[in-house]
Formats: C-alpha cells, sequence, structure tokens
C-alpha cells in the first residue's frame, strides 16, 4: 500500500520565487531566510517521496472569478506554469501523479469531501515556491506533484474542522491505494501577514509560534480556531494557516518534529517552516 | 448556518474579501485577470482608458484603476490577487504597491519589515482605537 512518510509545511512568498530565479539567494536580505532550508534540502533528499500532495491557494492565478472551487484536486499528467502578471517563473512544468490522483480524489469524493476535479490546470507560486524551497532550482522536479487547490481568498474560507478533516481522509485515501508508493503531503502559506489596506505589514510573532506548537502538539483543539482570530491576529492574508491542518490532519494523531524554523521578513510576510513525520506505533 | 460578515468589520485598516465583496467587484476582478497575458498588458499600458473601457465595471472602478488607487479598489470589490495584475503591469513589486495603501512611504514600510514588522499592538480593533 501508499503510506504518508513525512508533511511540510512552508511559507509560499512570491518573492522567494524571484529571489530563486534571479540567484539572489546569497545576498544579505535573502541568506537568512534560505538558511533556514539547507537542512530541509539535504532531508528531502535523503528522503525523497515519489509523490507530494501540495496544498496550496491559488492567487487569482489560474481561477477567475467564473469558478471558485472551495477544495479542488488535479489529477492531470502535467501542470504548467502560471503568467501572474510579470511573466510565467522560468522553471520547469510539474509532472503529475494521474493514477494516484485519481484513486485519491475518488476516495475523498466517496469519503463525502465534494472535490472540484481539475483535468487542466496551471499551478501559481503558492505550489512552485515551496518546491523551489525545498529542491532550489533543478532541471526537472524530483518528485510528481498532486495538486490540491482551496479556496483561502474568499470568505467564507472552509473551517478549519473541515481542514482537518480533510486531510485525515487524504491519509486513508493514500493507504487505501494498491502501490507502494512513498507519499508527502505539504501544507503551504502564511505565517503571519497582511498585504493590503492601512494595516498592511502586520507580523505577530507569538501568535505564529503558538500555531506551530498547537498544530504539532493539539491540532484537535487547533482546528476549532475561528477564522476571525487568524484574521485579527495574523492578518486577513494569515488565515491561509488553514491549509497546514490538512497536512497535519494527514500525518495522524502523534508526530515527530524533524524541524522547525522562523524568519522575519520575506517581503510583506513571516517565514514558517515544519517538516513533521508521523511516530511510528 | 446564517454567515456572519459583519464581525470582520471592527479590524482596523482592513477589508475582508467576501463573498458579498466579490460580488460587486466582479467585474473589476475579471478585468485584472486579463492582464496575465503579456499582449494584454500591452494593450493596457499602451491606452489604459480605452482598455478599461472594454469592460463592464462602473465608472467609480475604472477611475480607482486609473488612479492605481488600491484602497477604494479594495473598498468597490476588488482583491488584492486580483489587483496584483495591474501592479505588476506597471513592474512594480508587493511591497512597493502594498505600502501605498499605508501611511508610510516605501522605504518606511520596507524599514517596518526588517524591524519584525507592523506590530499588531493598537492594531485589533477599530473599537479599541475610536475609530467605530
Amino acid at each position: 500500500m501508499a503510506k504518508i512518510t513525512a508533511g511540510v509545511a512552508t511559507s509560499h512568498v512570491p518573492a522567494v520565487g524571484m529571489a530563486v530565479d534571479m540567484g539572489k539567494e546569497s545576498e544579505a536580505y535573502w541568506a537568512p531566510m534560505f538558511a533556514g532550508y539547507d537542512f530541509s534540502k539535504q532531508w528531502i533528499k535523503d528522503n525523497l517521496p515519489d509523490v507530494a500532495i501540495i496544498v496550496y491557494n491559488d492567487h487569482a492565478s489560474y481561477f477567475g472569478m467564473e469558478i471558485m472551487p472551495t477544495f479542488a484536486i488535479g489529477i492531470a499528467d502535467k501542470y504548467g506554469i502560471c503568467d501572474e502578471g510579470y511573466g510565467a517563473r522560468p522553471i520547469p512544468d510539474v509532472m503529475g501523479a494521474p493514477e494516484l490522483s485519481t484513486h485519491v480524489a475518488a476516495s475523498l469524493i466517496t469519503d463525502d469531501f465534494d472535490m472540484t476535479i481539475l483535468n487542466v490546470l496551471e499551478v501559481d507560486h503558492g505550489l512552485t515556491v515551496p518546491m523551489s524551497l525545498m529542491f532550489g532550482a533543478p532541471e526537472a522536479w524530483p518528485v510528481k506533484v498532486i495538486p490540491l487547490p482551496v479556496n483561502v481568498v474568499m470568505n467564507p474560507q472552509p473551517s478549519g474542522e473541515r481542514c482537518l478533516a480533510l486531510g485525515k481522509a487524504i491519509r486513508r485515501a493514500v493507504e487505501s491505494f494498491d502501490g507502494d508508493l512513498k507519499v508527502q503531503v505539504w501544507g503551504t502559506g502564511g505565517m503571519s501577514h497582511q498585504i493590503q489596506g492601512a494595516r498592511a505589514g502586520l507580523i505577530n510573532e507569538p501568535w505564529d509560534r503558538k500555531f506551530m506548537d498547537d498544530l504539532v502538539n493539539d491540532p484537535e483543539t487547533l482546528q476549532y480556531k475561528p477564522h476571525l482570530e487568524y484574521m485579527v491576529e495574523a492578518g486577513s492574508e494569515g488565515v491561509e494557516l488553514i491549509m497546514w491542518l490538512i497536512m497535519r490532519g494527514a500525518l495522524g494523531d502523534k508526530v515527530d518534529e524533524v524541524h522547525r524554523f522562523y524568519h522575519v521578513p520575506a517581503s510583506n510576510t513571516a517565514v514558517g517552516h515544519l517538516i513533521l513525520t508521523p511516530k511510528e506505533d | 448556518m446564517k454567515p456572519d460578515f459583519e464581525q470582520y468589520k471592527d479590524i482596523p485598516g482592513t477589508t475582508i474579501f467576501t463573498i458579498e465583496l466579490a460580488r460587486l467587484g466582479f467585474e473589476l476582478n475579471q478585468f485584472c485577470m486579463t492582464l496575465r497575458k503579456a499582449s494584454n498588458r500591452d494593450e493596457f499600458r499602451a491606452d489604459e482608458r480605452a482598455y478599461v473601457d472594454k469592460f463592464n465595471m462602473t465608472e467609480e472602478q475604472k477611475q480607482a484603476v486609473l488612479d492605481r488607487d488600491f484602497q477604494k479598489m479594495l473598498d468597490l470589490g476588488g482583491n488584492v490577487y486580483f489587483l496584483s495584475k495591474i501592479f505588476a503591469s506597471d513592474g512594480l513589486s508587493y511591497v512597493q504597491a502594498v505600502s501605498t495603501m499605508t501611511d508610510m512611504n516605501v522605504e518606511e514600510y520596507k524599514q517596518m519589515m526588517l524591524d519584525g514588522g507592523r506590530n499588531i499592538e493598537g492594531w485589533r480593533s477599530k473599537k479599541e482605537r475610536g475609530e467605530a
């Protein structure tokens, strides 16, 4: 059977992608942030999965306002890269995992999650920046990917409870696949940031650190945190953090914390990063 | 369950992009989506007025676009991820565009971020700030 081997959480700041594309990782502004991922780049080489299910949000890059799916899943062979207004990032296309993604999509729907199915999708910085942070700038990405876009842009977003439950359903879906695959689940976005209005630039480090603690140790309580608290305490865009709950739900009750990193700022944003593995029974 | 959009209105200096606001801003946000294509960005830059007139936006929305008044665009139903296509067409970064919605210039804003970002103390509630 396929197995969930680890979870990765990371912010997905667009400027980080540009820094990678322009080779700025060692500049004074960026070096301390990229240093937090040195461990992760080695770790993932040593623990390379066959497939990464990447939970992210589209930022008005592929989805306009005609259709706004709350939870969606890509089942395509490959995914192109969006032009987000600056020209598409010069990175390889993302290769899909059609057999596993079709199974996971069907399993989730059977499990009462009404997923929107994406046979065509281009991916934006929400998905590609985490890949750049974990893999650098390779000629081809070393893993296959199942994109799982979540609406966190338009309120109401899905509840924290629903996100954690979706993660648990992803675990059941993966474990019921007849194939010997190692699968990671990545939760992306956050941490505290607000990129609009007079309150723009908001950062709340104590809240972010507590969120990481609770995500690791007490997700069953964390799931009930209301959207209002995310928006007040972590900024209007900080509500992206509900996507980390999906990753956490996929790992089971107890986890080991392999790596943690926190840094301010990247552009307008606090960068948070965790690597977690399911605790063996 | 009855949705509660009122609860978000006490957050100072913040516009929550609700499904209600999204309906108001539909045409504005759809205009922004066209700027994902380089040829459309060129056309927009060549004659902004003629380009925005191709869309079914209100005159107020069009004027806010031409004025690059991002706060006004938020008030009229724009969302920052959609609006980013406008400032990307201008060759501006998120930091450069976002800082225009604050009371700081871009250098002051960048320095605030380097110093750890905007402290939340005093920024939790309009009522606390005497703004409501």
